[in-house]
C-alpha cells in the first residue's frame, strides 16, 4: 500500500517534469515551423543584416532586425552598466556587513522591488525618468535606450542581488576565518577572498539579471520611444526586439509575411535568451562544484 | 468564530449571484480604437445606466486591433479611426464575417505642438514633409532654430494609417517616435520644446502646455483649427476623417439597441461633450 502511495506520487513528479520539457519543446518548435513560411518572401540575409523595419510601409514592406537586436543589446547592456555594481555592492553589504536587524529588513524590500509590475515601472520612465534625463543632458526629450536601461536596471537588480548574496553566503566560512587569521581586514577579506571565491555564482547572477531585462517588454515599450531607426547612441530613441512583436502582434492579419516575421523576430529572441540562460547554468553548475 | 463563517457564506453567496447575473447577460464585445476608446465608454456608461441590465466590455488596443478582432469572431463591435482596409474585409468573407460601418462621430484630426513653439500655422503639404523627415528643423517653416521631434503612433493605430495615407503619403521618417496612445503623444509634445504630434480632436481640448497648429490644404488658401466646427463640418478643415463603428452584418438586438443610442441626439450630445463632433446633419466629404 506505501508502496503504491510513493510509486504514484513518484509518477507523478515525473508527468510534471515530463510537462514542463514538453511546453518549452511545444514553443520552440511552434515558433520554428511559425517563422519558416516568412523566408519564402523576405530573403534571409535581408532579415539579419538589414536596419529596415517597415512592414506597414507605404511603399515596399521591409524586415531586417539589426536595428531591433542593437536596440536590445544597448538597453540590456546598460542596464547591467548600472545594476551590475550596485547589485553586488547590495549584495555584498547584505551578506558582510549589514546588521542582522537591517538585513531582515531589507530583503523583503529588495524583493517587493520585483513584484512591481512593468507597466508602472514604465509608466514611471514617463513622467519621472524621462523629464529628469531630458533636464541633466539638456535634451529635448527623455525617451530614449538610457531610460530604458535605467528602468530595466531597476527591475534587474532584485535577481541580481538576492542570487549574489546567495553565492557570497555560501562561500564556506573557513575561507573567512582563514584570512582574517592571518591579518587581513574585513574589507580586504570580502574583495580578495569571498567576492572572488563567490564569483562564477554572482556571474550566474548577472546573467539571470540579463535574462530579466533582455525579455521585458511594456517598460522599454513605453519609455524608450520606439523609433525604428539605427540607433547611434544611448541619447537616441530605441526600438527592442520585444516592443516590435508586442505592437504588431495585435493588429497583424494571421498568415501573411508580416505574421511570420514577427514569430522570426520571436525566434531569434529565444534563441538569444536560451543560450544566456544555457551559459548561466553551466557557470552555475561548476560553482556548486566548487564549493562541494 | 461560527458568525464570521456564517458572515462569510453571506458575502460569497452574494458575491456569487452578482457574478452570475454580469456572466449570465450577454455583454457587449467593443474592441478597437484608442481615439475613440474614450468616447464609446462614456456612451456605454451613460447607456448602462439607462438601461440596467445591461453589460458593455470596451477595450484599446488601435483600430487593427478591433478589425482583427471583429474578423476573428472576438467582439461584437470594432471601433475604427479609419476605413477598413480591402485585405481586411478578404479576411473577414473568408471567415464568414461582413463588416459594416456605422459613423459615429466625426473627429478634426489635430497637429499640435509645444506651448513654447512659435509655429502657428502649417499646409498638409508641409505636415507630410515634416513627418516623412525632410523638413527636420523648425526654422524651415518659419520657426525658432531647433530640430524637429516627431511624436507618431505605433502602426497598430488606425490614425497612424489614417495620416500615412492622407497627409504623408509616404513613409514616416524612421526618427518618429511611435507612442502607445494618443494621451502620450500629447504627454510627450507637453515636455518636448521641438516636439510635434498628431491625435484626435478629443485628447486635446483644453490641455494646457500644447498649440494646435492651423492647418491649409495649400500655402494660400485658408487655415483653419480643428477647434472649429463649422470648419470640420463644411470640411474646409483638410484633415478631418469619420470615426467608425464596425460590426458584423446589420446590426441586430443589443447591438443595434446600443448604436441607436449613439447616433440618437443624447448620444450626439456626448460625443460634442467628449470634444469630437457630431455626425447628424453634416454633408459628409467624401475622401
Amino acid at each position: 500500500m506505501k508502496n503504491l502511495k510513493e510509486r504514484s506520487i513518484h509518477g507523478l513528479f515525473l508527468l510534471n517534469g515530463i510537462f514542463v520539457v514538453t511546453v518549452l519543446l511545444g514553443i520552440f518548435f511552434l515558433l520554428v515551423f511559425t517563422a519558416i513560411p516568412a523566408f519564402r518572401e523576405i530573403k534571409l540575409t535581408e532579415f539579419l543584416f538589414s536596419a529596415d523595419w517597415n512592414p506597414t510601409s507605404y511603399y515596399k514592406a521591409s524586415y531586417g532586425i539589426v536595428a531591433m537586436i542593437v536596440s536590445t543589446f544597448m538597453v540590456t547592456i546598460g542596464a547591467l552598466i548600472i545594476a551590475v555594481p550596485i547589485g553586488i555592492g547590495t549584495a555584498a553589504y547584505l551578506s558582510d556587513v549589514a546588521s542582522p536587524g537591517v538585513r531582515e529588513i531589507a530583503k523583503p524590500v529588495i524583493e517587493i522591488l520585483a513584484g512591481i509590475p512593468s507597466v508602472v515601472i514604465g509608466f514611471l520612465g514617463i513622467v519621472l525618468v524621462g523629464p529628469f534625463l531630458a533636464k541633466l543632458f539638456g535634451l529635448n526629450n527623455g525617451l530614449n535606450a538610457l531610460n530604458g536601461a535605467i528602468l530595466l536596471a531597476v527591475m534587474a537588480l532584485p535577481t541580481i542581488i538576492s542570487l549574489s548574496e546567495d553565492a557570497l553566503k555560501s562561500v564556506p566560512t573557513t575561507y573567512q576565518q582563514a584570512s582574517l587569521a592571518l591579518g587581513a581586514s574585513h574589507w580586504q577579506t570580502l574583495i580578495r577572498i569571498k567576492i572572488p571565491a563567490a564569483l562564477s555564482g554572482i556571474l550566474a547572477a548577472v546573467m539571470l539579471g540579463m535574462g530579466r531585462a533582455i525579455g521585458e517588454t511594456m517598460t522599454v515599450l513605453m519609455a524608450t520611444g520606439c523609433a525604428p531607426a539605427m540607433p547611434g547612441s544611448f541619447f537616441d530613441s530605441v526600438r527592442t526586439m520585444t516592443s516590435t512583436i508586442a505592437i504588431e502582434l495585435g493588429e497583424v492579419p494571421y498568415n501573411t509575411t508580416h505574421y511570420y516575421a514577427l514569430f522570426g523576430i520571436a525566434l531569434t529572441l529565444f534563441i538569444i535568451t536560451f543560450s544566456i540562460n544555457m551559459v548561466s547554468d553551466i557557470i552555475l553548475h561548476k560553482q556548486q562544484r566548487l564549493t562541494k | 468564530m461560527k458568525r464570521h463563517i456564517i458572515k462569510l457564506v453571506l458575502v460569497l453567496t452574494i458575491l456569487g449571484f452578482t457574478a452570475t447575473n454580469i456572466f449570465a447577460q450577454e455583454m457587449i464585445q467593443i474592441k478597437g480604437s484608442d481615439t475613440l476608446i474614450n468616447l464609446v465608454q462614456k456612451l456605454s456608461e451613460v447607456y448602462m445606466e439607462k438601461h440596467p441590465g445591461e453589460y458593455i466590455a470596451i477595450t484599446g488596443g488601435g483600430s487593427g486591433t478591433g478589425i482583427a478582432a471583429l474578423i476573428n469572431g472576438q467582439c461584437d463591435i470594432a471601433n475604427a479611426s479609419r476605413d477598413i482596409k480591402e485585405k481586411e474585409v478578404a479576411q473577414a468573407r473568408e471567415r464568414n464575417v461582413d463588416p459594416k460601418s456605422v459613423v459615429i462621430a466625426i473627429d478634426g484630426l489635430s497637429v499640435i505642438v509645444n506651448k513654447s513653439n512659435k509655429t502657428d500655422k502649417l499646409t498638409v503639404g508641409q505636415i507630410g514633409q515634416i513627418f516623412r523627415g525632410e523638413i527636420r528643423n523648425w526654422k524651415d517653416v518659419g520657426g525658432q532654430d531647433s530640430p524637429i521631434t516627431l511624436y507618431g503612433r505605433q502602426s497598430n493605430s488606425g490614425t497612424y494609417i489614417f495620416f500615412m495615407e492622407e497627409v504623408l503619403k509616404g513613409d514616416y521618417s524612421n526618427k518618429m517616435n511611435h507612442m502607445n496612445g494618443n494621451a502620450q503623444i500629447v504627454e510627450g509634445v507637453k515636455h518636448d520644446a521641438t516636439g510635434i504630434g498628431y491625435v484626435g480632436v478629443g485628447y486635446v481640448k483644453e490641455v494646457k502646455g500644447i498649440n494646435i497648429l492651423k492647418v491649409a490644404s495649400a500655402p494660400n488658401g485658408y487655415y483653419s483649427s480643428p477647434l472649429n466646427t463649422q470648419d470640420v463640418k463644411s470640411g474646409k478643415y483638410p484633415i478631418s476623417r469619420t470615426l467608425n463603428q464596425y460590426v458584423n452584418g446589420s446590426p441586430k438586438g443589443k447591438v443595434k439597441a446600443f448604436i441607436d443610442f449613439e447616433l440618437s441626439a443624447e448620444g450626439q450630445k456626448i460625443v460634442e461633450e467628449e470634444g469630437f463632433f457630431p455626425v447628424s446633419n453634416i454633408e459628409l466629404h467624401s475622401k
